[in-house]
């Protein structure tokens, strides 16, 4: 359906003067940069640096939180995404999530977790169609020839690494251009890491990844861009510095930058 | 963590040690002894109950016998003792109760817990946690003087009218009987089943919110697809203790459902219920047989929850184990 595309560069999704309030608190301040379409950015910087927050604004899930406050734009396509014209729920179709704790939906099966999202669109397909669509999501999550056997049995059933792999199948199942991922890897084992970080550089040119985490061997690892974000004494969490991720974890340009990923802090 | 294990594991076992750990044994043996007496106890009593009731009703079975559970003719000055008319009302009236209260519980519930602002949402469900605690007999006084006019003067006659052409909403209005019974119950099972729920919705992980959200749903469509099936054995649990409430109560069905020992097709004419008969009744029992056919009325009301109760489980289970086996 999608394969073999390659995502042009307006599909670039990019900030500017992004700002987030936690009611009067202010957890972000004035973001402004892009994420390059079809390559994997990283987001790291110590807890509370606003990371988690700003992806959180990417696909406006920051403002489901009551007393939650955003300024400033998030474009793609050139359209601002704060743009009250804008459906917040078709938006949403466009650019996927990723959770920390593996988040599968306990009462449906491996398959119907997987097309969960594709039901939310009218777009009516047939029984075949739907099932084909589930074996290439989860051919992409890398978990087909885990469950294939199994395809029936709850999604809960799996093992926590096989979980998280079926809500990136899940997420990539709507077909999404963007997909944001929240330390996906944070609660898992070596392996499972290994098979997602994989899964990433396998899928990206296809999709625009954005990835929050803490661990700054994968940020090094998987991403082709790196943003550092830092909250300091009296402002809240800013973009300190951003660039290709060789660049930022080989010869970075700011002092704290340096101090954060030698393991000075943080 | 590991170096500090080592360190207590290559200690040297001083008395003190040992002492201290012996004493910590013998408190982890007291605390597992009295909990552990705590839960027999319960199971005791319940077996107590059931064998108090037993012995007492024996006289009633041995005489009246199984027969009894196949006759509606009631006449104990006679020695007629056919209970079947009050399992019909126990049953009928419970089942009306939870007909209506249990989708509007579950309404006003999902309201509270979802779409309600918080200011409004916890006050109000104070006051439902709050009508929960009123007592029965007050509930019934309410049913006798308010309610039952006005199922007699508005409700059965606007019934009639409309869904007259079945047998259920024929006939005399008579204000007490089955059907307002039925929607007393209903009014007082209505704040568990909605306070339960609420707690239940509440206890849905945001997480699960979010990854439906996060799909592209609407908040409507994260309702219907992550909240409620996630909180769907919970909710079943909820309405098997309401039901639970509606076929044990005594007092307030006793008030309004017309104490008649009758089986009839219409809703609105008067019946009676297993625990409203054995209420009424006792203090006017005359001889050993009727006070002991009471209590056997008491053993089959007992007999009849734990029914339910066992069907709940099973449908509690039957539920979780088709959702493992769904199919696409």
């Amino acid at each position: 359906m999608i394969a073999g595309r390659t995502l042009s560069a307006e599909k670039t999704l990019q900030t500017e003067h992004l700002t987030a309030y936690y009611g009067s608190v202010c957890a972000l301040k004035d973001v402004s940069m892009r994420f390059e379409a079809g390559a994997i950015t990283a987001l790291i910087g110590p807890s509370g640096c606003g990371k988690s927050t700003l992806l959180r604004c990417l696909n406006r899930m920051h403002e489901i939180i009551p007393g939650t406050r955003v300024e400033g734009e998030v474009r793609l396509d050139g359209k601002n995404l704060y743009d009250p014209a804008i459906n917040a729920t078709e938006m949403r179709q466009r650019i996927g999530m990723v959770f920390q704790r593996p988040n599968p939906f306990p009462t449906m099966s491996i398959v119907d977790n997987v097309l969960a999202g594709v039901r939310l669109t009218n777009k009516l397909r047939d029984r075949t169609q739907l099932q084909e669509l589930a074996e290439q999501s989860l051919r992409k999550a890398a978990l087909w020839d885990e469950v294939k056997d199994q395809l029936h049995r709850s999604g809960t059933s799996l093992s926590g690494g096989q979980q998280q792999r079926l809500c990136i199948a899940r997420a990539l199942a709507v077909e999404p251009e963007v997909l944001l991922m929240d330390e996906p890897a944070s609660s898992l084992d070596p392996i499972s890491t290994t098979k997602i970080e994989d899964l990433m550089r396998e899928l990206k040119g296809d999709y625009t990844f954005v990835i929050v985490t803490h661990n700054m061997q994968q940020a090094a690892r998987v991403s082709d861009y790196t943003g550092f974000l830092l909250a300091e004494e009296s402002t809240p969490g800013h973009l300190i510095e951003f660039g290709t991720s060789s660049k930022i974890f080989t010869t970075p340009k700011d002092k704290r930058t340096e101090d954060y990923i030698t393991g000075r802090f943080g | 963590m590991a170096t500090e294990s080592i360190e207590i594991a290559s200690l040297p076992r001083t008395t003190t040690t040992a002492v201290r750990l012996r004493g910590a044994q013998l408190a982890d043996r007291l605390v597992v002894g009295f909990f552990g007496l705590a839960a027999w106890l319960v199971l005791l009593v319940v077996a107590a109950l059931f064998v108090t009731l037993a012995i007492a009703a024996w006289p009633a079975i041995k005489t009246v016998g199984w027969p009894a559970l196949h006759s509606a003719l009631w006449d104990p000055n006679n020695g007629k003792f056919g209970v079947l008319s009050f399992v019909f009302g126990t049953l009928v009236t419970s089942g009306i109760a939870l007909l209506l209260a249990g989708p509007v519980g579950i309404g006003a519930a999902l309201v509270l817990a979802e779409v309600a602002p918080k200011r409004l949402a916890g006050p109000v469900a104070m006051l439902i946690e709050l009508l929960a605690a009123v007592p029965s007999v007050v509930f019934g006084i309410w049913g006798l003087f308010v309610l039952a006019p006005v199922m007699r003067g508005a409700i059965e006659p606007a019934l009639a009218r409309t869904l007259g052409f079945l047998p259920l909403f024929q006939g005399y209005f008579f204000g007490v009987g089955i059907l307002t019974a039925g929607v007393l119950l209903a009014i007082m099972i209505l704040p568990t089943i909605a306070a339960i729920t609420r707690d239940i919705f509440e206890a849905v992980p945001a997480h699960q919110r979010e990854g439906m959200l996060a799909l592209g749903a609407t908040k409507w469509e994260v309702l219907a697809r992550a909240v409620i099936p996630y909180a769907r054995s919970g909710i079943i649990g909820a309405l098997v203790l309401a039901l639970g409430r509606a076929l044990g109560e005594a007092i307030a069905v006793a008030m309004v459902i017309g104490n008649k020992p009758a089986i009839s097709a219409s809703l609105f004419s008067p019946g009676y219920s297993l625990a409203s008969v054995v209420a009424n009744e006792f203090t006017e029992a005359t001889g050993q047989q009727y006070l002991a056919v009471l209590v056997g009325i008491g053993s089959l009301l007992f007999v009849l929850s734990m029914l339910v109760n066992v069907a709940a489980r099973l449908l509690v289970w039957s539920v979780g184990r088709s959702q493992s086996a769904a199919r696409a």
